[in-house]
């Protein structure tokens, strides 16, 4: 399993990427295999300002249905469209074109947040 | 329902060698996924696949009331089978609820095999025991002797063909042969599956699992065949609308509710549970078991609510998915009598909110 270290992490297995005044969150390469193929991202939270910790949106796979936390306080600005479409790129690129909300964050701060190292322990990979 | 210490299949080893997923189900450490849910999903639909189904529990009941105590606690009509027939049934209760959904074998006059969930082993046991009292008959429960494996799919009766001498295509579905396989003699081959795409399942000692999992890999190969773990069971299951027990059907459901009409033999004579499926018979039934379709996007689950349009509570989904074949959320759920009619507009609560779905007539895919 593969944890980039430009990434930030989350305990709920979520990952963020800081670029400009944007972020882009998705959830891990450990989250996807756990979860199995992904049929479907349900996100009705667009134009929301969320806190960190709240719910953004959930992920249907074929066998279960997990929430999705947000990393960072933030508005949710667009949802990953390509998706809907082809929902297991977050299976088989969860960290590139499997990314799921892009965000407005409000601070790059968060208690949520830890490192690739720290992430990496957690899950015991 | 899990209990505390799971019970390893003979297999275990095999499976995690060839990547599987292993997970806790009905007490027993069994083979989730290899994989991919979807891709084993289309792999038996399309070719062929093998499951590992051997924590299912095997009764072998014989003797003089073998087919009276038989016929006394099922609701199907067991004196129609003769040996080398199969039947679906169900083990009843006095409420006119499902103990179990079983296979029932005749292997001989007077000697059957019934197949239950393993979930149920101990409570079909004790209940089927307490009918027992005072027939002439002999009760053995083999489920720890034997390994089932579930050969589905278009190319699986071609390539469970090239390792046995009886002559596969002359066993009519529901139908079964016992003779050698790989080399070994008595190994039962049922024409029965649970998936729709047809197939064979094989009743295996376990000391012969490992050598018969082997040559039916290898010989599937060249088919595409690959091992299918319960996940896509699950799926294949559902879009051919076939019941699971603890979700579709329970203690608390009648086999008239669950659309098991056709295996309700009300005219056999007395059986447990009789009376009250006569009496919903003629009252009608409240509730009835449906398949639906999801209309709008979202994917139904066990326990989710369904609602009219005006969002009054009508029914339960007890099973759902997304159909890996049509690309869709399917589902089964109890509705009210008046809603459990095909094209009737619903609506599955998923996470508080109404999705448009629509009552559909099962399988949800023709075969």
């Amino acid at each position: 399993m593969h944890f980039p270290e430009n990434l930030q992490y989350t305990k709920d297995h979520e990952w963020i990427r800081f670029e400009g005044e944007f972020a882009y969150v998705g959830i891990t390469d450990f989250a996807q295999k756990e979860l199995g193929d992904i049929v479907y991202l349900d996100i009705n939270t667009i134009g929301e300002n969320l806190k960190a910790g709240e719910v953004f949106g959930t992920v249907e796979a074929v066998k279960t249905v997990s929430d999705l936390f947000l990393p960072v306080d933030g508005e949710i600005v667009e949802f990953n469209k390509d998706l809907d479409g082809s929902p297991d790129l977050v299976n088989k690129d969860p960290y590139n074109k499997g990314w799921i909300v892009k965000i407005k964050p409000a601070s790059k701060e968060s208690s949520h947040l830890i490192s690739a190292a720290e992430y990496k322990s957690l899950v015991g990979a | 329902m899990e209990t505390t210490t799971l019970k390893p299949i003979p297999l275990h080893h095999v499976h995690l060698e060839m990547g599987a997923k292993m997970v806790p189900f009905a007490g027993f450490e069994m083979p989730v996924q290899y994989s991919g849910v979807n891709d084993e999903h289309l792999c038996v639909r399309n070719h062929a696949g093998i499951f590992d189904v051997s924590h299912m529990g095997e009764f072998f009941i014989s003797g003089k009331d073998a087919l009276a105590l038989i016929q006394h606690i099922t609701c199907n009509d067991a004196s129609r089978l003769e040996p080398g027939k199969i039947q679906y049934s169900a083990l009843m209760n006095e409420k006119g609820g499902i103990v179990d959904d079983l296979l029932v074998y005749c292997l001989a006059p007077e000697k059957y095999m019934l197949v239950v969930n393993a979930a149920n082993i101990e409570k079909d046991k004790a209940h089927i025991l307490h009918y027992a009292q005072g027939k002439e008959i002999n009760f053995e429960d083999r489920s720890t002797e034997l390994c089932l494996f579930a050969v589905q799919g278009p190319k699986a009766t071609e390539i469970l063909q090239k390792l046995t001498s009886v002559n596969l295509s002359e066993i009519p579905y529901y139908h079964f042969k016992v003779g050698d396989f790989c080399g070994v003699k008595d190994i039962i081959l049922s024409n029965t599956g649970y998936t729709g795409a047809g197939g064979f399942e094989l009743y295996i000692p376990n000391d012969a699992s490992e050598k018969i999992w082997r040559a039916i890999l290898e010989k599937g190969k060249p088919d595409g065949l690959k091992p299918v773990g319960l996940g896509a069971r699950d799926t294949l299951r559902l879009e051919m609308g076939f019941c699971l027990y603890g979700n579709d059907i329970t203690d608390d459901t009648t086999p008239l509710e669950a659309g098991l009409g056709w295996i309700t033999k009300l005219q056999k004579g007395d059986f447990v549970g009789k009376k009250i499926l006569e009496q919903q018979k003629s009252e009608g039934l409240k509730r009835k078991l449906c398949g639906f379709v999801m209309e709008e996007r979202g994917i139904p689950r066990h326990d989710y609510d369904v609602a009219d349009a005006s969002g009054k509570i009508i029914g339960k989904v007890t099973s759902g998915t997304q159909s890996p074949l049509l690309q869709k959320g399917i589902g089964l759920a109890y509705l009210s009598a008046e809603f459990a009619v095909p094209d009737k507009e619903i609506f599955i609560l998923i996470r508080e909110k109404p999705h448009k779905a629509k009552v559909v007539k099962i399988p949800f895919i023709q075969k």
